[in-house]
């Protein structure tokens, strides 16, 4: 024992002069080493390092880029005063660690207070000179980059770096939504409607097309038919011409035997006679000569 | 390195058979570095082990023991997927692959083990089966609103920027600052697109360029993470709204089915019209035809009969004559009245006569079929009106 008990006692100094002497930066840390409360030194590389025991402390900063994620949305008026709820995130980090010890108390909740303050009058003077439809899609990208530098200016005052702004929602505020769905709804009435009545303007186009064609059809076909036709009785009528023109007279009488048979076809028919007629001649006088 | 150490290495190399040596040679030198007998504590195994100096070799034996269980703390596993991460003194020195690894123990180095090829997915809009409407609900270029869900899958490329450039809500695990990225960027994708195009053909276009987007601005904060996917879950138009939607979808069918069912009539009308206009020109042809034949055969005859009858024309004509009236007389019916009476009053009740004589009333005669038209003749009853009188009462 009489050995041991100082042995540890001396370790134990040791180490306690040790750790008094040497400290480690961790990678994503930034020290800051303090003698009497002003700041001496600062140390961005990570590893061993050393200062003086006792008269020295040291402060670590996160070096890392963190998030200020807006618990709730804002509102902020556009140019058409359209009230629009933002959501937005803004990155930073600590880069200049004396500053931000010195301004903020190396708060970081009063640093981005600080930052989120600079973003939201930043956000209400850009919305305040658009339109919804820039702040949603045509400028998007200005409004950030503009911000983000805004941010970062102000940000350098305080040791830090705006890494990025970014808007997440930019919603329109429920008023001005529920006359979004109106429209919306309108809209696609309008559309149900044309596509209908498009629906029905197509089917009758196609139906009187058809029909169209239909009279066509059959109207060229008459034409041809009755050009056929014609050329059937003028055939016939040559025909006949030449075969009757060879006695007319005997044509006459022929034709006309024929016609009468054909016109008292039928039992119905009722003749009332004279007797003095040809036909009966003989009837009345059976030595009749053959006088007319 | 400490394997080398003059003082311990060798030793430590040396397996358990010469445990009763080296026990003895440590003893011997940790007395004289402490220059005589080390009070250590009470020890009853390390007594009987080594004869000598018992408490002194126990000392050694446990200082020994400690700094081989020191040592081994620099061991540590890697799972297969992931990366350690080797700091020393709080720097990063290394990145190690899978496997046993091993470093210099504490206070010297640490390490962390990050999954890097494990894909972690979140969820945006939803989350399993509930949705978030907050979340979900985008405005569009035309300024209309649509209900997206999307998730996103990731793992990282860079354990070291993982670590070390960002900060995250909870501990190494990247979730918050991905669903910040995957939120910013979708709407700023979905707030550069159509409404129409959002909910139908850009699907697969806004997955895409949102990946990228993502990317990007994950890359431009090191955060060493990954995307692998970006997948719609589902895209529609806000429910306040959706019943408007469905009805276009529904007169859109409305509209196929009018045009269809008009198709039809035409593919009906047209094909029939064809078919009525090739039976009248086949009926024009047969007509033609017909009306030919028949004047061929009329004309031919006649112009025998005509032969003949040039041979002896009066008897012919008298013949045909005479044939012809007995055929029609005896067909019809006849009232035979002799106007040489001289009775100027003849009364005739025709209608009624007609009614006896008609039993079959039946319908006027029907053209004859060899009737020619046509020019072929002089008109007939050329002498047709002295045969027959078969007049109203022409009294003389």
């Amino acid at each position: 024992m009489n050995r041991i008990g100082p042995i540890v006692i001396g370790g134990l100094l040791v180490v306690l002069l040790l750790n008094s002497i040497i400290y480690t930066v961790d990678q994503r840390q930034t020290a800051l080493v303090r003698q009497f409360g002003e700041v001496v030194a600062v140390h961005k590389e990570p590893g061993l390092k050393f200062k003086l025991p006792l008269v020295q402390n040291v402060l670590f900063f996160d070096r890392r880029i963190l998030t200020g994620d807006a618990k709730q949305a804002e509102s902020f008026l556009t140019v058409e005063k359209k009230n629009v709820l933002v959501d937005s995130f803004i990155k930073w980090r600590v880069v200049d660690a004396t500053r931000f010890y010195v301004s903020v108390k190396a708060d970081e909740g009063e640093a981005e207070r600080r930052i989120r303050q600079t973003v939201n009058d930043g956000l209400r003077a850009e919305f305040g000179k658009r339109t919804v439809h820039d702040v949603v899609s045509g400028q998007r990208d200005q409004i950030m980059k503009l911000i983000q530098q805004k941010a970062d200016v102000e940000g350098r005052k305080l040791g830090l770096e705006v890494v990025d702004v970014r808007l997440k929602r930019v919603d329109l505020s429920e008023d001005v939504s529920s006359s979004v769905f109106s429209r919306m709804e309108a809209e696609r009435k309008r559309d149900a409607n044309e596509a209908r009545s498009t629906g029905a303007a197509e089917a009758e186009k196609i139906r009187a097309d058809a029909d169209k064609q239909k009279d066509i059809l059959i109207a060229e076909a008459y034409r041809e038919a009755e050009r056929l036709k014609g050329d059937g009785d003028a055939k016939a009528a040559a025909i006949y011409a030449a075969a009757y023109g060879k006695n007319p007279e005997f044509y006459a009488f022929y034709r006309s035997m024929q016609a009468y048979r054909e016109s008292f076809k039928s039992k119905s028919d009722l003749m009332v006679l004279d007797p003095s007629s040809d036909f009966f001649k003989y009837m009345k006088n059976p030595r009749a000569g053959g006088s007319k | 390195m400490a394997w080398n150490d003059p003082q311990w290495g060798n030793k430590n190399n040396a397996g358990p058979p010469d445990l009763d040596e080296l026990w003895k040679r440590l003893n011997q030198r940790i007395n004289k570095l402490f220059g005589g007998k080390g009070g250590a504590s009470g020890g009853e195994p390390g007594g009987s082990l080594a004869g000598g100096r018992p408490p002194a070799a126990l000392a050694g034996l446990l200082i020994g023991l400690a700094v081989l269980v020191w040592l081994a703390s620099g061991f540590f596993i890697v799972d297969e997927g992931k990366n350690g991460v080797v700091m020393r003194f709080g720097k990063y020195t290394q990145t190690t692959g899978s496997g046993a690894q091993w470093r210099l123990p504490w206070p010297f180095e640490s390490h962390q083990v990050v999954n890097v090829k494990g894909v972690r997915t979140i969820e945006v809009g939803y989350r399993g089966k509930s949705k978030n409407l907050a979340e979900s609900l985008m405005l569009t270029d035309d300024e209309n609103i649509v209900d997206l869900q999307f998730a996103v899958q990731f793992n990282l490329k860079s354990p070291e920027d993982f670590l070390f450039v960002n900060r995250y809500e909870n501990i190494d695990d990247g979730d918050d600052v991905v669903r910040q990225a995957a939120e910013t960027a979708m709407r700023e994708v979905v707030g550069k697109s159509k409404m129409d195009f959002v909910l139908n053909i850009g699907r697969g276009d806004i997955a895409d360029r949102s990946k990228v987007l993502m990317q990007s601005i994950l890359d431009r904060y090191k955060t060493g993470i990954n995307i692998t996917q970006v997948t719609l879950q589902n895209v529609q138009a806000p429910e306040q709204v959706l019943a408007a939607f469905e009805d276009v979808q529904k007169a859109n069918q409305d509209r196929d089915r009018l045009r269809n069912e008009a198709l039809a009539y035409a593919n009906e009308v047209v094909p029939r019209a064809r078919g009525v206009a090739a039976r009248l020109l086949q009926e024009a042809e047969g007509y033609r035809q017909k009306v030919i034949a028949n004047a061929q055969g009329d004309a031919a005859r006649f112009s025998q009969v005509l032969t003949e009858y040039q041979k002896a024309p009066v008897v012919t004509r008298q013949r045909l004559y005479l044939d012809t009236m007995e055929q029609v007389m005896n067909r019809s019916a006849k009232v035979v009245v002799d106007q040489k009476g001289g009775n100027n009053l003849i009364y005739l009740p025709l209608d009624k006569l007609q009614q006896i004589v008609a039993q079959p009333y039946s319908q006027p005669e029907v053209l004859a079929p060899a009737a020619p038209t046509g020019a072929g003749g002089p008109p007939p009853l050329s002498r047709g009106r002295e045969l027959l009188d078969r007049e109203r009462g022409e009294r003389p």
